[in-house]
């Protein structure tokens, strides 16, 4: 219940976080909304040295829009962009995602940022970040750099960040046409967290599946963004036996995770499922009548 | 009774306008200056030796007053004591922090007091312990085995105790049997996280030689008793106060560790110390319930009358007994036949320690279990004999008119009519529509499932003659000088709400406003003597207790009103708070009037003493035993292993119902934790005897939005066992839900060759089930 | 240790001041510094929501922020909801309505509700389940709480 003994500051400008996590190394941690962090520390489970508070930095927080992206700044928190209505309307993926993570309290105070530099293999965003192909900008002593969500989480707990760099926006493409989106997970009784989750977005074009993007959680040490379910289905008609054809190479190449709450052959069996379920969700919300194509 | 106008009314809570302020005190809510905090280190080992312990580094840390190991208080404080017993129970010496070896983890190794919580806890870290771990037994029935690891040496077969009971001729049962179908069932180990977890504040006065010790507990009066054997105090220099307790579930129906140790440091320092209990602590440390094993087989007729049952339990443990401990399988033994004729009953229990912490009672100890054997046994000759669960319990039922009741297992059930309860909740429900959902929805693949448990238990916990440490209650009722009423109960609650519900049964009987009336419980300066609240007995025992005594007062009261007003108490009338003569309404004197006559004492009658006040002690001739019908509709999914609940009927019977406000928030938390167990809730240890759902991240408590909206109801058959003519109902909705909700799901799942699940009903479980079969009716297919 | 740091906190309308350890978590601050003893605490897992208070109008869990994070913002604690001896509808609903037993969640279940109540001023049963999903609850099986909601957001909207 009781954290280590620590420092805490609250740099007002981004260079001077910078400049601290650089002299500090290891020792210290940035604190954005905390609830990744304190609950390991109140464990002991982390005991950071010093807590670099980047709440006072302006401009780490907000959503908007910018030509076809919309940008999400760190510092955003679950509820924002939950009840952000130009999220709702141009990038609607994201919003229903954050709306199922943990509880009112914890989408509160958790920002978009922070979830994903700690890296919870079963973290809710990340499915919706690598299923839209988001772009994350970061800022460290040699300067700014983007990632792709795919080259982002590197296994479990782990990012692409280096010790000195800060994960500062996120920019997600504006769904334009007729698009469809679905975020889909069997939550763990307990925590809230995804046994599974599946994070959909498809474009329509007639009963084409024009584009599509799949990203799921909880599988495996990292979430990961489901290539071969896309290239199955890309420019496609769907039909209920090709989406499950797709779905089913979910889960190739990648070693599922097991615990108390699920075994690994049940986590695959899940993700298979509900990366079905999310596809045929996304292509109804898209438009797209899979009864049909099934009478045919 | 007299016509009552409180008693049976849906009087709102007089305890919620502080809780829901905020102004409660619970034990961490209460500061004393100058209070020390302890924080206790525990094993994280299964089973080890403790080679050292070094606590230099620790004493070193800034504002750390002291550090205690076991060896330095063996002597000081004797072991945490059992009060259930039997012939061949074993008790191994259950110390307050252990000495040479752990035994379970999160069993106490050493204390440290520090002034605050946060050195208290830094100065943990700084403790080292060295372990040589020793080999682990985990599964009670491997700890059965030949050549299993022993955990006490002097008892090299691992077995705490055993226990049966046979009645009838078994033998000859199952030899005529048409069927008998065995089952092998698993009542898992379940956490009961009250949601304030324990606590103890420790004051001792050296200049009175007194100790008070606050405590999170259901039992302040058997508390002082047992504290004062453990720390040799006189037990009159000793005060228990129970303040807020928030929640119980028998959890803190014992006598811990932590309490005589806390009381021991308050001593020893001469400082208040206080000790609060977090999540994790309270999973490993404080009791667990349910953990038994069980093979039962019945022997039917094939038109489905029972003729005989057999079951055979292995009971885990844990390392050592707590207060109750080896006395919940047995209830379960007890209550076994449910609420069936059967002419046959064998039953064998045997207690196996474990190295894990210790289980013990748990809402509706014991009872849920058996409950949990009859009705899925039920459900599986229904299948096993192609017979409507409904009409096979009907079958096997007492008639109302052959009550009370005498079970195989020797128990009379006092009043009772199974058959109302059933045809009410089958009615409410609409179990015949459902029946033809059923059928249709099965045709579209989708799988229904509806459960049935026609439940009996066990309450109103007296006589003293089957209880370890007495079966009555107290109850005081003493009306002040200014008028006012004071009741104190020994049944102090922890969140059932007697302040209230007393209240209504004295001001009834006295003729007094509600607000005139206070309820004052838990501390043992003030309450002359009590048990506690457990076993749904606070009304039954406490509340009868109380009754009685507003009877007595009442009487004296009357004497007191003759003399004054000169007339023959027999000519009295009382109503509405007033005694006048009969047939004279004008001339009358209220109870308040006499009240202060009886204080001031100028004018009472010849040979009477002042006051107006009287204790009962009221101690019940026969348990009572609520019972009822539950039924729980649910949907499967068989790909995911999704369970939806549908709908949820409950119709209890507790007898008359003081509050039925009251009893319905009773029963809807009670099905909450019988859903939790049915569907999520598990202590998991591993086959090292670590905890894998070790806090809230990992054990699952249920949501609100896991919940559906329970529909209740009531039949109300009165006991003759108390004045009241009622029985309890702290526990019915855990007992009876539990089995409803597995029926239902296995109901759901027949057309996939189900005939049995495991509790929790976890996805996974129920995806294995169907995978691969094919349901009887349906094809594969998302 | 690192050095004390000052923090300046508005609770309930009122501001205090303090020297404080920046791992001081929020509702050892509000228990233990302040002296507001209403709001609990049941886990340390950021799972139970007994200590939910209101931050800066956002229902937060306080064993989940530090003190220092409170620094400059406005809290209201289960002890700031009534005015005077006039209870919040909320107060009022679970009172009403059996809302509570043990009483040890209330605190943080009321202001959860408020929190919902804030944001959809008329919500579904749905929603009030939902919306409570921070807040365990042992005693009630949460069916008089939804009651107590509802109760709420009727007097409310009247």
């Amino acid at each position: 219940m009781i954290p280590a003994p620590f420092d805490h500051i609250t740099p007002v400008t981004l260079d001077e976080a910078i400049r601290a996590l650089t002299s500090h190394g290891e020792e210290a941690k940035l604190l954005a909304g905390g609830h990744s962090l304190l609950p390991l520390m109140k464990l002991r489970l982390a005991s950071p040295k010093l807590l670099i508070d980047l709440s006072k930095i302006p401009g780490l927080a907000g959503i908007r829009q910018e030509g076809d992206k919309m940008t999400v700044g760190a510092l955003t928190t679950h509820y924002q962009i939950e009840s952000s209505e130009l999220l709702k309307e141009k990038c609607p993926l994201l919003p229903q995602t954050a709306r199922v993570i943990g509880d009112v309290q914890v989408r509160n105070r958790g920002t978009i940022g922070g979830s994903l530099a700690h890296a919870d293999p079963a973290a809710d965003l990340a499915a919706a970040m690598l299923a839209l192909g988001a772009e994350l900008r970061v800022r460290g002593a040699q300067g700014e750099r983007w990632l792709k969500a795919e080259e982002f989480f590197l296994d479990l707990m782990t990012t692409a960040l280096s010790p000195s760099e800060i994960l500062t926006e996120i920019r997600v493409p504006v769904l334009s046409g007729r698009c469809g989106t679905a975020y889909l997970k069997l939550p763990q009784k307990a925590s809230g967290f995804a046994l599974v989750g599946v994070a959909v977005w498809l474009r329509a074009d007639g009963g084409l599946c024009a584009d599509i993007g799949v990203g799921v959680t909880g599988l495996g040490a990292k979430p990961f963004r489901a290539v071969r379910v896309e290239r199955h289905l890309r420019r496609k008609r769907l039909e209920p036996a090709l989406i499950e054809t797709a779905s089913a190479e979910v889960t190739l190449r990648i070693e599922p995770l097991g615990d108390i709450h699920a075994s690994a052959e049940f986590r695959a069996h899940l993700a298979r499922l509900y990366t079905y379920r999310a596809i045929v969700e996304a292509a109804r919300t898209a438009g797209i009548s899979l009864t049909k194509a099934k009478g045919k | 009774m007299p016509v009552s106008k409180l008693v049976g009314a849906r009087i709102k809570r007089r305890e919620d306008p502080r809780l829901i302020r905020g102004l409660g005190h619970y034990v961490d809510d209460i500061n004393l200056p100058n209070t020390l905090h302890v924080a206790i280190l525990r094993s994280p080992h299964a089973h080890a030796r403790i080679k050292a312990i070094r606590v230099e580094e620790a004493l070193k840390c800034d504002g750390v007053v002291a550090v205690i190991t076991g060896s330095d208080i063996q002597e000081q404080i004797g072991p945490v004591p059992v009060a259930s017993q039997n012939p061949t129970l074993r008790v191994p010496k259950h110390p307050v922090l252990t000495v040479d070896k752990v035994r379970f983890v999160g069993e106490g190794v050493a204390a440290v007091v520090a002034e605050d919580r946060y050195t208290a806890r830094d100065a943990l870290d700084l403790i080292q312990a060295d372990y040589e771990p020793l080999p682990v037994v985990s599964d009670p029935e491997k700890a059965l085995e030949p050549g299993s690891p022993v955990i006490h040496p002097e008892w090299p077969d691992n077995v705490a105790f055993r226990w049966a009971l046979k009645q009838g001729n078994l033998a000859k049962a199952f030899k005529e049997a048409y069927k008998v179908v065995k089952q092998r069932l698993v009542h898992q180990r379940l956490a009961p996280i009250a949601l304030e977890p324990r606590g103890v504040l420790a004051r001792y006065l050296p200049g009175e030689k007194e100790l008070t010790l606050w405590s999170s507990t259901q039992i302040p009066h058997i508390l002082k008793t047992q504290l004062s054997l453990m720390l040799r105090l006189p037990e009159n220099r000793l005060r228990v106060i129970a303040p807020e307790v928030g929640g119980g579930f028998g959890s803190k129906l014992n006598v811990y560790a932590e309490e005589a140790l806390l009381g021991y440091l308050a001593i020893r320092l001469g400082r208040p110390v206080k000790w609060i209990e977090g999540r994790r602590e309270n999973i490993q440390a404080t009791i667990h319930g349910r953990g038994q094993i069980g093979e039962v087989e019945v022997a039917v007729r094939k038109d489905g009358t029972i003729l005989g049952l057999q079951y055979k339990v292995v009971a885990d443990i844990g390392v050592y007994h707590q207060l109750l401990t080896p006395g919940i399988p047995p209830l379960t033994g007890l209550m076994l036949s449910g609420c069936y004729r059967i002419p046959a009953i064998g039953i064998e229990v045997v207690g196996v320690f474990t190295n894990r912490m210790a289980t013990d009672a748990y809402r509706g100890a014991g009872r849920p279990e058996a409950t949990y054997v009859m009705e899925r046994m039920m459900d599986r000759l229904a299948q096993e004999l192609g017979i409507d669960p409904v009409k096979i319990r009907q079958k096997n039922f007492p008639k109302p008119k052959e009550f009370p009741f005498k079970t195989a297992t020797g128990l009379v059930y006092d009043s009772g009519n199974y058959q109302a309860a059933l045809r009410k909740a089958l009615k409410l429900v609409g179990y015949e529509k459902w029946r033809s959902e059923q059928k249709r929805l099965r045709e579209e693949r989708r799988y229904l499932g509806i459960g049935l448990s026609t439940y009996v238990e066990i309450c109103g916990m007296g006589p003293s003659a089957a209880m370890p440490a007495g079966g009555w209650e107290s109850g005081t009722v003493r009306m002040e000088p200014t008028g006012k009423v004071t009741v104190l109960t020994g049944a102090s609650p922890h969140g059932q709400g007697q302040e209230t519900s007393f209240a209504q049964i004295v001001a009834d009987e006295l003729g007094v406003d509600l607000d005139d009336i206070t309820v004052i419980h838990g501390d043992t300066a003030v309450v002359p003597s009590g048990i506690g609240t457990f076993g749904s007995r606070a009304t039954a025992v406490g509340g009868t207790a109380v009754f009685q005594s507003a009877e007595k007062v009442k009487e004296k009261a009357r004497e007191i009103a003759a003399h004054l007003l000169e007339a023959d108490p027999e000519d009295l009338v009382f109503s509405d708070g007033k005694f006048s003569v009969k047939g004279v309404p004008k001339k009358g004197i209220t109870i308040q009037q006499i009240a202060l006559e009886a204080h001031v004492a100028k004018n009472l009658p010849k040979k009477m003493e002042p006051g107006l006040s009287a204790t009962s002690v009221f101690e019940p001739s026969n348990f009572t035993f609520p019972f009822g019908t539950h039924i729980c509709v649910v949907e499967v999914d068989p790909k995911s292993g999704g369970i939806e609940i549908k709908k949820y009927v409950a119709v209890d019977d507790c007898g008359k119902v003081i509050n039925p406000l009251l009893v319905d928030g009773q029963v809807q938390g009670g099905i909450a934790q019988g859903l939790g167990q049915a569907l999520y809730e598990e202590v998991v240890y591993d086959e090292n005897g670590q905890i894998l759902s070790g806090s809230l991240m990992d054990y699952a408590v249920p949501k609100a939005g896991d919940l559906p909206r329970f529909e209740l109801a009531r039949t109300e058959t009165p006991t003759p066992v108390n004045p009241l003519g009622v029985k309890g109902v702290g526990e019915a909705g855990t007992i009876g839900s539990t089995p409803a909700v597995v029926n239902a799901v296995v109901d759901a799942l027949t057309p996939f060759g189900a005939t049995h699940i495991d509790m929790p009903l976890k996805a996974e479980k129920i995806w294995r089930l169907c995978q691969g079969k094919k349901a009887a009716r349906a094809g594969g297919g998302r | 240790m690192g050095p004390k740091k000052r923090v300046s906190i508005r609770i309930n309308g009122v501001n205090y001041l303090h020297e404080v350890e920046p791992r001081l978590l929020l509702i050892h601050y509000l228990r233990d510094v302040v002296g507001l003893t209403g709001s609990h605490i049941g886990c340390e897992t950021s799972v139970c929501g007994a200590c939910t208070v209101m931050l800066d109008g956002a229902a937060v869990k306080s064993c989940t922020v530090l003190a220092v994070q409170a620094d400059g913002a406005e809290v209201l604690t289960i002890e700031g909801l009534a005015q005077g001896e006039d209870l919040h509808p909320l107060q009022e609903g679970f009172w009403e309505c059996h809302g509570l037993q043990c009483g040890y969640c209330t605190p943080g279940m009321i202001l959860s509700a408020y929190q919902l109540l804030l944001r959809r001023p008329d919500p579904t049963e749905e929603e009030i389940r939902r919306a409570v999903d921070g807040n365990l609850c042992r005693c009630t099986g949460y069916q008089h709480i939804v009651d107590a909601v509802q109760y709420a957001a009727r007097k409310m909207k009247k």
